[in-house]
């Protein structure tokens, strides 16, 4: 089989005390939508953000379409192909919805050492934008502060804002998270249609929706990989069953994230 | 969209005009107090606008703004007393210093953030102050005078005061157009984007860095200019003018006018100066005036004299 796009090697990660990174491998081809599930605290985050290079990892390595990108700093990472949501939405609040997304476009078109020319009347900036915006259905909504979108705009906007910077390999930190139902239902449609163009790293709290999209599933527990496989397999396997899915619902509970 | 016609466009568009006409006021009365008067606070208000480009638009709170008035005015005063008069050699010395002076500090302080930002910029402010103070052959403590304007040959004659006001007016009205040019282009909107959110800018591709250094060298050599100006105006420099106070002076008249308004400082620059004119001639703690009136604008008007004037609206 050819290399996989992404290859994470016996990662560690510390945060005082705390192991939130405990020597996790993981392997992600091209194509794949892989899921990553554990309870709240079990370091899912941690673990995007030392793929997207917002964290360094104390030891191990990643490797990205064949290269070691362990070290390198986040933007560099982008203009390789990497792109995050954050589980915490992390826009640029007085901006508006599509000046957010041009200016990801605009990060992967040449550099910005422009200093005469408006911005805001580079056709093609604000065309690819506009594209992204309506992939995610906000195209209506593209002239407003991100300060005035609601929550679930701002999410849409996230995904939007990663797909301008024309990635391989997107990483969504809970694209769902504090989502209403109908809201919720369109980001799966959403997702299943990005599936088929992006290879895809997904944390999820929704199982539904897990279950729904992913080709392989890792948990993660206390830092550690307990279980990668196949949805089914991953559903009948007894150490999950034990560590999380049978607290499932105290878990989405105590997060809050489930609206 | 905002509606153009507001208030602050209004006043800004009546302040500009009567600084274009102001000389022929102060021919016509023969008033030169208010030439003078005015050519100081249009220097000082290109000063806070290039510090307007770090502060507001690309949030970095500089509290050593004004050692580039003082490299400018050495620059000028130095070259002078040494007997390079031209200012075709002493002004792009001027800026060249202050730019190298900006890049020096800016890849050590921009490193830092928040509390220590505003700290680093602050000590290297008071270090370049000492080393003027240091200064023995120019004056050390005392300033430098000057004693010949720099000259530029067949252009321009900056010992006539109509000539040089507008120079100086030349200057502010460049430097604002050039900042209203650099905050639209794709460099001003990663400054802004920055200051807005630095982690989500690293995270969609942008050294954010790179750019704010740059920002940063921008901002230091316009004030540069201005403190080439200074120094021609009042034909003296001293480390007086580098002193955290001038910095502090500085950052009050861009929260005053207004952070991240084009025309802000400009305002802001104004107001200050004369109500620090005004004042001063009533009482000697003119500062105690200034200081709860300031503490007035930043607590209730975030956006400044701009921020307020921009939420009247005409029709
Ligand atoms: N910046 C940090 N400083 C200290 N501890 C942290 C930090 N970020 C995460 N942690 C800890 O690391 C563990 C994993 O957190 P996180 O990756 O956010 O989990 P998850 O996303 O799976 O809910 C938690 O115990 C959390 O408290
Ligand atoms: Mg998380």
């Amino acid at each position: 089989m050819a290399d996989p796009l992404l290859r994470v090697d016996n990662l560690v990660r510390r945060f005082g005390g705390i192991l939130a990174t405990d020597n996790l491998s993981l392997e992600v081809p091209r194509g794949e939508l892989h899921a990553i599930i554990g309870p709240n605290g079990a370091g899912k985050t941690t673990l995007i953000s030392q793929l997207t290079g917002q964290l360094m990892p104390n030891s191990g390595t990643v490797h990205f379409a064949g290269r070691d990108i362990t070290r390198l700093p986040s933007y560099r990472r982008s203009a390789l192909g990497l792109a995050r949501s954050f589980q915490i939405t992390s826009l640029l609040k007085d901006f508006t919805a599509i000046d957010n997304v041009a200016l990801a476009a605009q990060a992967h078109d040449g550099h910005s050492f422009r200093f005469w020319g408006d911005a805001r009347k580079e056709r093609h900036l604000r065309d690819a934008a506009r594209a992204a915006l309506e992939r995610v259905g906000l195209a209506a909504r593209a002239d407003v502060l991100v300060s005035e979108l609601s929550h679930g705009e701002q999410r849409e906007l996230e995904l939007a804002v990663a797909l301008a910077t024309k990635p391989q390999l997107l990483l969504l930190d809970e694209p769902m998270a504090g989502l209403g139902v109908t809201e919720s239902a369109r980001m799966v449609t959403l997702l299943k249609e990005l599936r088929k163009e992006f290879t895809i790293v997904l944390v999820e709290h929704d199982m539904e929706a897990v279950f729904a999209l992913a080709d392989r599933i890792t948990v993660l527990v206390y830092g550690r990989v307990i279980a990668c496989d196949a949805p089914d397999a991953i559903r009948r396997h007894e150490e999950v069953k034990r560590a999380y899915l049978g607290e499932q619902h105290a878990v989405t509970r105590h997060g809050g994230q489930i609206g | 969209m905002k509606s153009k016609l507001n208030a602050s466009n209004a006043v800004v568009a009546v302040v500009c005009a009567a600084l274009v006409l102001l000389p022929i006021y102060s021919a016509a009365t023969g008033n030169i107090f208010i030439l003078t008067l005015l050519t100081r606070i249009i220097i000082f208000a290109l000063a806070a606008s290039s510090l307007n480009l770090i502060m507001g638009y690309g949030g970095m709170m500089s509290f050593g703004h004004a050692a580039y008035l003082g490299i400018g005015g050495y620059a000028v005063g130095i070259l002078a007393a040494e007997d390079i008069g031209s200012g075709f050699i002493q002004w792009p010395v001027a800026l060249a210093v202050s730019a190298l002076f900006a890049l020096v500090i800016g890849s050590l302080s921009l490193r830092t953030r928040g509390v220590y930002f505003i700290m680093i910029t602050l000590a290297f402010a008071q270090m370049a102050y000492y080393v003027a103070s240091a200064l023995s052959r120019y004056g050390g403590d005392d300033g430098l005078t000057i004693y010949k304007r720099s000259t530029f040959d067949g252009l321009i004659n900056l010992s006539d005061r109509t000539q040089f006001y507008y120079l100086c007016l030349g200057c502010l009205f460049g430097g604002i157009y050039l900042i209203w040019r650099i905050v639209n282009s794709r460099f001003g909107l990663v400054v802004q984007g920055v200051r807005s959110n630095e982690q989500r800018m690293q995270a969609i591709g942008f050294p954010a860095y790179r750019y704010r250094l740059t920002c940063f060298v921008i901002a230091g050599t316009i004030c540069g200019l201005a403190g080439a100006l200074l120094a021609n105006n009042t034909d003296f420099v001293s480390p007086a003018v580098m002193y955290w106070t001038r910095s502090g002076d500085l950052m009050v008249m861009v929260i005053l006018g207004g952070m991240g308004s084009l025309f802000g400082p400009l305002i802001g620059a104004i107001v200050y100066l004369v109500l620090e004119e005004l004042l001063s001639q009533f009482t000697e703690y003119w500062a105690l005036i200034m200081g709860p009136l300031l503490l007035l604008i930043v607590l209730f008007a975030r956006g400044g004299i701009m921020g307020l004037l921009g939420r009247v609206r005409r029709g």
